[in-house]
This record gives structure tokens, sequence and C-alpha cells, in this order.
């Protein structure tokens, strides 16, 4: 199936200087009961979105009408805790296609990845400088360019390198995913099994 | 140059190399629960494929069941569709599946090992985090999204990029009322939640050797809780000495095969880690959890940290969690009050922790206000405790023996944790609302869990029980 392809995108930002966000914040536990990828999106943070009626927290940044963009930045250690993909359905399924954050779970990088939505790991001093950037402005933008694997902050022209395996970049820009590449060698994986060590 | 015993594994399951990117890596063992697999079946169907190897998959529905009133059809509609499903797909696609009211149901990670269906050498994943558990066993084994889930039932293997290598050395022995709970708990606390990320973990050293395969469980299950992708400990007599005899264990000639090969799964004296730590066993004391992630962890017999010991940038991420706990810094953590005590999860819900919690309560009443949920892990389990009076034992002092699944650790079943109430847990989590809206988790061993249920207050086991 293929995924949507990366695009770069200049955007204002939404902005969660808040560390170690685990994916039981991004999508809670009672959530994952469904059968479809569908959905999810709205339930994206409900815990710190809404409150016990049901209602929009207004110190929630998500209800927060001044912030807006298809980015969203974070504090360093995004993704950590349980490997449910569901957290990047409910990210992409929000609307977000880039998350930035100056450290990332590997799971949760690897699950972002599978589902169009790229992780963009940063320094903490450039995190650091699009938080500054959307306290003086909260409209305030941030280009992501994957083919030249570069992040700027528009604000004060910054701008930093960021990493992605060739492979993955590859599946990104073209819209590829991994089980049309792995079903593509089933001889190789016959081959494999052949000499394999079994008891 | 030598090898580590993770790259013995890894290397020797590489189907093919990407450049500049992924391995492909070959599954001997794929493990399916209901919550992480139904859109991976779906994908299959949509695509028109099938499922490659079923009879390397093995299916068991843990996180919704209800822990008590088995025989009868689960209440909530939602976990019933999920757990119907999974039964589904698996009749379709010719996958052994041990459901509800099964003898050999329970959680995934407790299945596995006491099946025999875990063994040294293996690769094994499961849309699950805590697969990192099986690599007690000598394997490598972590969890993993459920595009990955998909593709393991598509093709077999998955798209791994190679983590790096950490050696964890823990010498010396442990004081008596420590346990391996409270040497994983000590580690995180010290590398913090984010200490392991990119690394693939061995735990080393004669601390290590000197735990039972349950113990060791207990600690590659929390290896997760680091970043690191999965924790991993040499097979020796310990492993084999498990294993032996258990349902899938190879038989006759075919095990003396297989334990010359596991005798081979060790790191050679002259492999090099990318990163090695050093801990002394006598250091670790009992630990408890008194944040929002597990790396907020501190002895129980210590306060939380003082603000001023905080990292400026982290200032503000600490304070939201000390408001969400109710709890202020510098705090003294023992004598914090406790609503509930649970026991059980994929970390500590095997027949060792009940009996250990059984022997500590012995002579002594559950204390009055406390909720205790006390979990076995499986349906084998089950049988365990039950054979051997534990039930009985629990009963006699005010405590009720439940049935098995996932239970109050996640709160996707019945089993939850009411807004604002302290939970002395033995379970891998404490997030915010981890076990129910407004939960709050105090992570620990089943030992200081007794402690809680007998005094109603955060205790130090050490100074109630006798070891």
């Amino acid at each position: 199936m293929p995924i949507e392809k990366f695009v770069t995108v200049q955007t204002s930002f939404v902005p969660m200087p808040i560390e170690n966000v685990d994916t039981d914040q991004i999508i809670p536990a009672r959530f994952l009961k469904a059968t479809t990828k569908d959905g999810f999106g709205d339930n994206l943070f409900f815990d710190w979105r809404y409150d016990k009626a049901g209602q929009p927290k207004s110190d929630f940044v998500l209800n927060n009408s001044a912030y807006t963009g298809t980015v969203l930045v974070a504090g360093k250690n995004f993704g950590s805790g349980s490997s449910r993909e569901h957290a990047a359905w409910a990210i992409a399924g929000y609307g977000f296609k880039v998350v930035v954050s100056s450290f990332f779970a590997d799971i949760f990088r690897n699950n972002s990845l599978n589902n169009g939505v790229l992780p963009v790991q940063v320094s903490e001093v450039f995190l650091a400088g699009l938080f500054d950037a959307v306290e003086t402005n909260n409209k305030a933008e941030v280009k992501v360019d994957l083919e030249n694997q570069t992040i700027s902050n528009v604000s004060t022209g910054a701008s930093e390198h960021f990493e992605i395996n060739t492979y993955k970049k590859s599946c990104l820009m073209n819209g590829y995913d991994d089980i049309d590449f792995l079903l593509s060698l089933e001889k190789e994986i016959a081959a494999y099994e052949k000499q394999a060590v079994k008891f | 140059m030598g090898k580590t015993l993770f790259d013995k594994i890894w290397d020797s399951h590489v189907v093919k190399t990407i450049e500049d990117g992924p391995n492909v890596l070959y599954i001997d063992r794929h493990f399916i629960h209901e919550v992480t697999s139904p859109q991976a079946f779906g994908g299959i169907k949509a695509r028109g494929g099938k499922v490659a190897r079923p009879d390397q998959v093995i299916a068991t529905p843990d996180h919704n069941i209800p822990t008590i009133n088995q025989h009868l059809t689960i209440q909530d509609e939602l976990s019933r569709h999920q757990v119907e499903t999974l039964k589904k797909n698996c009749e379709e696609n010719g996958i052994t599946m041990y459901g509800l009211n099964h003898p050999y149901n329970g959680i995934v990670h407790v299945v596995g090992p006491e099946l025999g269906i875990t063994q040294p050498g293996m690769t094994i994943v499961c849309g699950d985090s805590h697969t990192s558990t099986h690599g007690a066993f000598g394997s490598i084994a972590f969890g993993i999204g459920t595009s990955e889930v998909e593709m393991a039932l598509a093709t077999q293997c998955i798209m791994q990029p190679k983590p790096k290598r950490l050696r964890i050395n823990i010498e010396g022995e442990l004081a008596k009322g420590v346990t391996s709970k409270d040497i994983i708990l000590y580690i995180i606390a010290d590398v913090s939640t984010g200490g392991g990320t990119g690394y693939f973990v061995e735990f080393a050293g004669s601390a290590i050797r000197g735990l039972s395969m349950e113990a060791r469980m207990t600690i590659c299950n929390m290896s997760i809780e680091m970043g690191a992708r999965g924790g991993m400990i040499a097979p020796d007599e310990t492993t084999f000495e498990y294993i032996k005899g258990r349902e899938q264990a190879p038989k006759g000639e075919q095990w003396n095969k297989a334990v010359n090969y596991w005798k081979s799964l060790c790191t050679d004296e002259d492999a090099v880690f990318d990163k090695e730590l050093h801990y002394a066993a006598e250091d670790i004391e009992p630990m408890i959890t008194y944040g929002t992630n597990p790396g907020m962890g501190a002895k129980v017999r210590g306060n939380i940290p003082a603000l001023e010991t905080i990292e400026d940038s982290s200032k503000n991420s600490f304070q939201k969690s000390m408001e969400y706990m109710g709890f202020a810094a510098g705090d003294k953590i023992e004598g914090k009050p406790v609503d509930y005590v649970f026991v059980g999860s994929c970390t500590n819900g095997r027949i060792e922790d009940l009996r250990s919690f059984c022997d500590a309560i012995k002579g002594k009443q559950k204390a009055e206000g406390v909720t205790a949920w006390i979990v076995p892990g499986s349906k084998q389990v089950e049988k365990q405790a039950l054979a051997e009076g534990l039930k009985e034992q629990l009963e006699m002092a005010g405590f009720e023996l439940r049935q098995p699944g996932c239970s109050a650790c996640l709160a996707m079943n019945d089993d939850k944790i009411p807004e604002g109430k302290y939970a002395v847990a033995t379970s891998n989590r404490n997030f915010e609302g981890r076990q129910g809206p407004g939960s709050r988790t105090l992570l620990a061993s089943p030992l200081t869990a007794a402690a809680a249920a007998v005094t109603g207050v955060v205790t130090d086991p050490r100074t109630i029980f006798n070891f």
C-alpha cells in the first residue's frame, strides 16, 4: 500500500515544550480497541486535551487556535514507552506531517516513518531556538526539506542538517512502503530458511 | 575480533543488507495479541496476500480480557470485538491461538517462555514493547509496530536498522529483600528513560548469573523502559534447566543438539561493546518510582530529588509530574499512603512473584483501606498457584487471587485505578493515566508491594519482613 509522498513543508508549528512525552499520552490505552486505523486523530493527546466532561482544556496547545501548522515541535525523548503504532496513526490522523524533537524513542521513530510522518531530530540549541521564535510570534515558521535533509527556523534563518537513512528517505519521497519491498524478496527468504539453524 | 552474543544472533538472521538502510531480518517466532494485530491482518487482506509462515506465529488475547468471571462473555463491547477479531483472523490464517479459558491462555510474554516456545538464539517479535522479556533466554526479542507486524505476518521478515551494543554488568551479591525488579529500577533511575535508546543491551555479571529465569525475565522485560531496543542474557545451565521438558522444547537427540548450539551463544572475551556500564549489586536497595516515567525512581527509604538537583531544561516537566502525583520535590517516600496494590503483569506475574508475595505476607493481614489485585500472568501460573495452596494463603490474609490477564497494568480492561488514587504496582509503567485516567502509579517489586499491602503506606520490605 503506497504511503503519501513527502514534500517540503514550510508552515507555522505547534510547540509542546514537554520532555519524555510517552505514547500513553499521545494515545491513551483505552482508545486502542479499534480494529482499523481510522479516527485516532480525534483522540490525539486525549487526556491532556479534554477534561473529564470531554470539554477542550483551554490551556492545552492543541486547543489554542493561535498555534497551527502541520509540524509538531516537542521536548526531548518524544514517543517513549509502548510500541503502539496507534500513536503514529493519531499524529498522522490529526494532520501532522513532521515531528521535531531533540531525541526520539526508537520504536516511535520507526512507526512514524512507516506512516509517512517524518521525525526530525535536531540539536538542543536548535530546538530551544524554535521555542523562542514561537514565543515571540505564534505564527513563526519552520521549513523542512527532506531532499536536502535540512530544517530551518524561518524567523532566525538558523538551519540544521538532520539524519535519515537513504533507504527510508527514498521510501518517504517516493511513497513506497516496506512490505512491497519484502514481498519482492520471496526467493531470498526461502533460501535463508533452507540454511537456518532449527531444532 | 570476537563477537558479542547480540551480533552472533543478529548476523545469523540477516537475509539481506541494504546499503545505508536497515537489514532484512528473519523472524523465528512471532507472537501476536488482539490490540496490535487487527490492522496488520487488514493490510494483508487488502493486498490480497496471506500469512507466510502461520506455524511460526502464536496468538493469545491478553490486554482486554477481564480477570474475574472469565467463563462469561467479555462485557465491554469493543474489547469483545477485538478479541473475537483475533480469533477470526487466526482461524482464517491457520494460526494457533490460546484463547480465553484455554489452559495456555495468558499474557503473551508469560505464555511464550512457559510453553518452551521461547528458546536461545531465536529472533522473536511481537507488537508489544515488552517483547524484550524473551531476551532472558539469550534471544533477540523486541517490540514492533503494527506495520512491522504486517511485514512479519506477510514475509516472516522485518526491516530493522542494527542497534548499537551496550553491556550492563552487575557484579556481586544482592542483599536479602532486594530483587531483580530493584536491579532494573535502579539502572533505569541512573540512565533515565532515554539512556538506552539506540542500543541493544546485554545484562551480564555475577549478580545476573545468580538469578532465576523468572527474575531474568523481569530485568529484560523493562529494558525498553530505558529506551533500549531490547535486553538479553546469555543462556546457561539455569536457562537449559528451565526449558527442558516444556511442551515445545526440543526433545531427545534434538535436545542435545540444541544445548550444544545454545552453549555457543555467549559474548567472546575480546568482543567490543559501543558502551559498557558497571554496577555493584551491594549498592542496590528496594526501589520505587515517585514520578510519571520509569526513570523517576529512588530507594524506598530515600527522598524525591530536591528541585535544585534537576536540570533547568527539565524543571518544568519535573514539576508537571510532581503536580500529577500530588508529591513535592524533596519529599520522603516511605510513609506515603497507598490505596491500591497490584501484583501481576508481564514484569512480575510469574509463579515466583506470587510465591515471594505470599511468603512475605505470611502471618500478616492486608491493611484496611487497601484494595489489592493479585493477578497471575497466565492460566499455567494460576494452576500452579492453586496447586501450591497460594490462593488459600492469600485469602487467609485478606487478599484475592484473580484470573490471568494484563489487568491493571494498562487500563484496557475492567481493572482500573480510580482518579487520584495511589497504586503500588509490580508492572512496568507509571505514565500519567497508565492504570486509568488520573491514576497515580508507584512501580516496585512484589516484596515492596507486599510491604505496602500490609501496612497501607510505602514501606521498605526489610523493615517488616524477616528474610
